[in-house]
């Protein structure tokens, strides 16, 4: 387990040198979209013909906060289970998002995207939503308001600690032997 | 006999000041649980899992924020002695104390408006879910709450088995469920089991199990072996903290058991995360 600090957006180059298992500290721009988001994205997506919002080479972080409190942009945001977004999660790699950031395990359709197109999955731990909301700094709104929690929103997050969870040769941190 | 009298203000006063608690602070069981877990755990990820957790659940209480960013749906258990009278619809305000609550201690609204037809979010994390339970004790009444996330449940499952798979048919089961779903659940996982009844009231069986406090075991032999058994079988999984390896996949498996058809096993094991967030209130 080697153990990186990282800066957001991630280039291609250090995508590579990640293996499944490594601990990573992430800094920089994520993009907080679920569930019903995703929907929408897709939907976006295939009109437009590109990835909207200025998403291509970003990170996607599965998650819905609760509202602001603390002084914080939001009193507590955490992973949710990742592989309700494996429905999409193949097609927006392909257009161009590098990274994911959930909990829980993919399927081989995700595993696969992420070979094809060199992209990540990273995890973060479930259920320690107050510490992880210590790392966020700022949040702006950018779409999809009306969704509430599950609306599109950039966040800056500074030491932001993860695990390489697949990596891009499409190593599973979960898989059993 | 002098009867005890309650009333729906008073059920929805109780559950509006438990809110917030409820979602910041961590039951002291369970504390208790994830420190020794960290303590015991030689695996280095879900070393790191367990002390965010454990840093996690210091830092809710202190700043007063949430434990988990899915504040989840309210469920409301009322259990009634038969010393109190109760008049009306006893649930009657609950909902105006839920949105009230979850707005002020700004939680996460985290329900739609129906399942099938308008996911649409209600904006108030309202309808609570409440039942209501009889005693023939005359013990007055009390409250059973828990805030429940929705990885934890998708996680949950009913099974109805057939008699003959008996006592491994369940070990089994509880298995395949835990490395199956133990990772999405937010491990390590509190697992509560119901095994009996009918088809709609074993899920029930499996939630109120989960009520139980972490370190009480069941008050019958038979069923506090069966606890044991079943920890002991689900952490050979060596799923682990997070997922991730490690000797801690469960904090604690609670079982109850009830009669059943003679030609029925049903069993509900309803998975509850590490950040159990669940409260018993004496009322009157």
């Amino acid at each position: 387990m080697n153990s990186y600090n990282l800066t957001l957006p991630l280039s291609k180059e250090i995508l590579a040198t990640l293996r499944a298992g490594d601990a990573c500290m992430l800094t920089g721009t994520l993009y907080a979209l679920r569930d019903a988001g995703h929907i929408r994205l897709l939907a976006e997506l295939e009109e437009r013909g590109n990835l909207p919002y200025g998403l291509v080479g970003q990170t996607l972080f599965y998650a819905g906060p609760t509202p602001e409190a603390a002084g914080r942009p939001f009193g507590a945001i955490g992973p949710t289970t990742a592989s309700r977004m494996d429905f999409a999660a193949p097609e927006l790699y392909r257009a161009g998002i590098v990274a994911t950031l959930g909990k829980g395990q993919r399927s081989k359709e995700v595993v696969d995207a992420c070979r094809e197109t060199s992209s990540v999955y990273f995890i973060a731990t479930g259920g320690a939503a107050a510490f992880l909301a210590k790392c966020v700094e700022t949040s702006a709104t950018l779409a999809y308001d009306d969704l509430g929690t599950e609306a599109l929103r950039r966040i800056e997050v500074v030491d932001f600690p993860v695990f390489v969870g697949i990596d891009v040769l499409g190593n599973d941190v979960y898989a059993r032997d | 006999m002098s009867e005890k009298r309650l009333t729906a203000s008073m059920v929805a006063d109780a559950v509006y000041r438990a809110i917030p608690t409820l979602a910041q602070v961590l039951p002291d069981d369970v504390r208790a649980a994830l420190v020794s877990a960290r303590a015991e755990e030689t695996h280095p990820r879900a070393h790191v899992v367990l002390d965010h957790l454990v840093e996690n659940f210091a830092l809710a209480e202190c700043d007063r924020v949430p434990l988990c960013q899915d504040t989840g749906v309210v469920w409301v258990c009322l259990e009634l002695g038969s010393d109190v009278a109760v008049g009306g619809d006893i649930f009657s305000e609950v909902d105006a104390a839920v949105a009230r609550a979850f707005d002020e201690a700004r939680l996460r609204t985290s329900l739609v408006r129906d399942a099938a037809f308008d996911r649409s979010n209600t904006g108030n994390n309202t309808p609570a879910f409440c039942e209501i339970r009889t005693t023939p004790k005359r013990c007055g009444a009390r409250l059973h709450l828990m805030l429940k996330g929705g990885g934890s449940d998708n996680a949950s499952r009913v099974v109805m088995l057939t008699p003959s798979a008996g006592h491994q048919g369940v070990i089994d089961e509880v298995v395949n469920c835990v490395r199956a779903k133990a990772v999405n659940a937010c491990a390590p996982v509190i697992i509560g089991v119901g095994i009996g009844s009918t088809f709609d009231k074993v899920a029930a069986l499996a939630k109120h199990a989960l009520m139980r406090p972490l370190d009480e075991a069941a008050p019958d032999e038979q069923t506090a072996a069966l606890e044991a058994e079943l920890l002991s079988a689900v952490n050979a999984t060596a799923i682990g903290a997070g997922g991730l390896g490690g000797v801690t996949t469960a904090l604690a498996v609670k079982v109850n058991t009830a009669p059943c058809h003679i030609a029925a096993l049903p069993l509900a094991i309803n998975m509850g995360c590490s950040a159990m967030r669940r409260a018993s209130i004496e009322l009157i």
